[in-house]
């Protein structure tokens, strides 16, 4: 009888036909994985900006906010899960309020300190003009604190990316899936496939987030320039 | 848009959690289409005049009318895009062009797209920027170039009145006396109701047609003519305010034009040297000028007189000071003294106008 970790020994890391007969599956997940995320941004931004609106708007809710939502970005993901899955079951729902708890310091943090970073005088002088509070808020604290509240969406995407895979856990897809099958199976092909394709998506993301930014505000790299 | 005077009606301004008031039933006109200057130390309330104009703060109590209208009946936001407002750190939108700065109030009253672009163009050679600047974003241009956009922004409405909060104090020395000059002339084009607070009270004196001198509390210790603050400041206040250089300070208010101006000792250049010792001693000097066809050519020593011959043929010294008809006394004496002479030639244009001496400007440091 052949021990099992000589028949590990002996498999090569990566079995390419595994790849080939699971194209398929592959691309699924990797889109189910980055839908995943969409919606956890998506929602978590939203999410955040009500509360930076209010933060702002009502200065002493900006602690409270903090630790709330400083609160859930402690808590370990899979304990998370484990509390909610007898509320809310082994479904998206479950996952998603957990991924979107999790953008929610790092997207508030970055909106109010995005806003309060906006120069005084702009804001005098816009308010000396005749700007209403929306408009103010809409059209010159808004594209002023760009860069800051792009540079923690990219924060809050690359770890939602990464704790997608965790949701497979629960049930959900996502290249986590293919961690998961790895590790049950001692099998490392959808193991590294996973892994891999976790950490491209996260640097793919990141670097569309950054030139979404680029593009957005030509203002800021003109006054690099100078 | 009609011109605008301003009314302050027993206007006090307290802020909350402070002892005395920053502004004390303040009651003063700032006329239509002239430069009120209001001055005073930090702490005198000028800004927070200012901004009580355009609503930024609200007065405690009293009544600001402007243009005949009490302004707690207006909406904050309509009454503020109908008055310019200009600010020391300019607070020019830096994610937007000098173009779409320019059109911020524009924009806000929604006029067509044709009517702003004519009207950006204008203002852009008005404030003396190159056209090709407004596609530029703030951050690449100076600080002078910046409050010119800051200007030309405030002004884009044609808003009757026009509040300055010290616009020029955070640039250059050089580029604020060039700002100045310029927001001079623009004046005398647009003639708008401008209200402009600073601390400098040589700014005050140079650009405003009246200046209010305050002090801690928003107390109004002097408000008249700058000529007039100058000649009888009107309590001890004002007089430490204006400080020892008073008499100085009046040289920059009155033009070489305005001044009666010497012939000077100046022969024609046919004359000999007869002529020519008559007119030195005339004037009780050792030197002439020499005339030739209304244009003075230069002058000589006395020594150097030759018999025989005219002064016209002698080789003259030029005149090293030479100021314009239009520079002010200050000016003059600036360049006479630096110069070490006694005296400075006057040309209007290109002509000769005569001699500015010393003595001559002396008479004017006194009242």
């Amino acid at each position: 009888m052949i021990p099992e970790s000589t028949f590990l020994a002996s498999d090569p890391l990566i079995r390419w036909s595994w790849i080939w007969d699971h194209l398929e599956e592959i691309r699924t997940q990797t889109i189910e994985h980055f839908i995943l995320t969409g919606i956890a941004v998506g929602v978590g931004f939203a999410i955040a900006m009500g509360l930076s609106i209010i933060a702002l708007r009502f200065r002493r809710t900006y602690g409270p906010v903090t630790w709330v939502t400083g609160v859930l970005y402690t808590i370990p993901s899979l304990a998370l899960f484990a509390f909610l899955v007898p509320y809310t079951g082994l479904s998206t729902l479950t996952a998603e309020i957990g991924l979107v708890s999790y953008t929610l310091l790092i997207l508030v943090r970055n909106i109010v300190a995005g806003i309060d970073g906006v120069s005084p005088a702009v804001r005098e002088a816009a308010v000396g003009m005749g700007y209403g509070r929306a408009r103010l808020f809409l059209e010159i604290e808004l594209p002023l604190a760009l860069p800051v509240i792009v540079a923690g969406l990219r924060i809050a995407t690359v770890t939602v990316i990464g704790l997608v895979t965790v949701t497979s856990i629960i049930g959900q897809g996502g290249l986590g899936l293919f961690i998961l099958d790895g590790l049950r199976r001692d099998f490392y092909t959808p193991l590294i496939v996973g892994s891999v394709l976790s950490v491209a998506l996260a640097v793919v993301i990141d670097a569309a987030l950054a030139g979404v930014e680029w593009l957005l505000s030509p203002w800021s790299r003109m006054r690099m320039a100078r | 848009m009609s011109e605008a005077s301003i009314r302050l009606d027993q206007v006090s301004k307290w802020y909350a959690g402070a002892s005395a008031p920053a502004v004390e039933e303040l009651s003063m006109e700032m006329p239509a289409g002239q430069v009120t200057a209001l001055v005073g130390p930090s702490g005198c309330g000028k800004t927070t005049i200012l901004k009580m104009i355009n609503r930024i703060i609200e007065p405690t109590s009293g009544r600001i009318e402007v243009g005949g209208r009490d302004i707690q009946g207006l909406d904050p936001h309509a009454l503020r895009r109908g008055i310019g407002y200009v600010i020391q750190q300019v607070g020019l939108f830096p994610h937007r062009t000098v173009d779409e700065n320019i059109a911020t109030v524009p924009k806000l009253l929604g006029w067509d797209r044709r009517r702003t672009e004519r009207r950006i163009e204008e203002l852009i050679e008005m404030v003396g920027l190159e056209p090709e600047m407004g596609n530029r974003y703030p951050g690449e241009l100076s600080g002078g170039q910046q409050q010119r956009v800051g200007v030309a922004r405030a002004l884009a409405a044609d808003p009757p009145v026009l509040l300055m909060d010290e616009p020029f104090a955070a640039v250059d020395p050089i580029v604020r006396v060039r700002l100045q000059d310029e927001l001079r002339s623009l004046q005398a084009q647009l003639q708008k109701t401008i209200v402009f607070v600073t601390h400098d009270i040589d700014e005050a004196i140079k650009l405003g047609d009246q200046v209010a001198i305050l002090d801690v509390g928003g107390v109004l210790r002097q408000y008249g003519r700058p000529e007039e603050v100058l000649r009888e400041p009107a309590n001890a206040f004002v007089e430490e305010f204006l400080g020892k250089e008073r008499g100085l300070r009046r040289l920059s208010l009155i033009a070489v034009r305005d001044v009666s101006l010497e012939d000077g000792p100046t022969v024609s250049a046919d004359a000999g040297p007869a002529e020519a010792r008559e007119v030195m001693a005339r004037e009780g000097v050792d030197w002439v000028a020499i005339v030739r066809n209304g244009e003075l050519r230069g002058w000589v020593w006395e020594s150097e007189l030759e018999s025989g011959r005219k002064v016209g043929d002698l080789s003259v010294r030029p005149f090293l000071v030479r100021v314009s008809a239009d520079s002010t006394l200050r000016e003059a004496l600036d360049a006479i003294v630096t110069s070490h002479n006694q005296v400075a030639v006057v040309y209007d244009g290109d002509r000769y106008a005569g001699m500015l001496t010393l003595s001559r400007i002396s008479e004017n440091l006194v009242p």
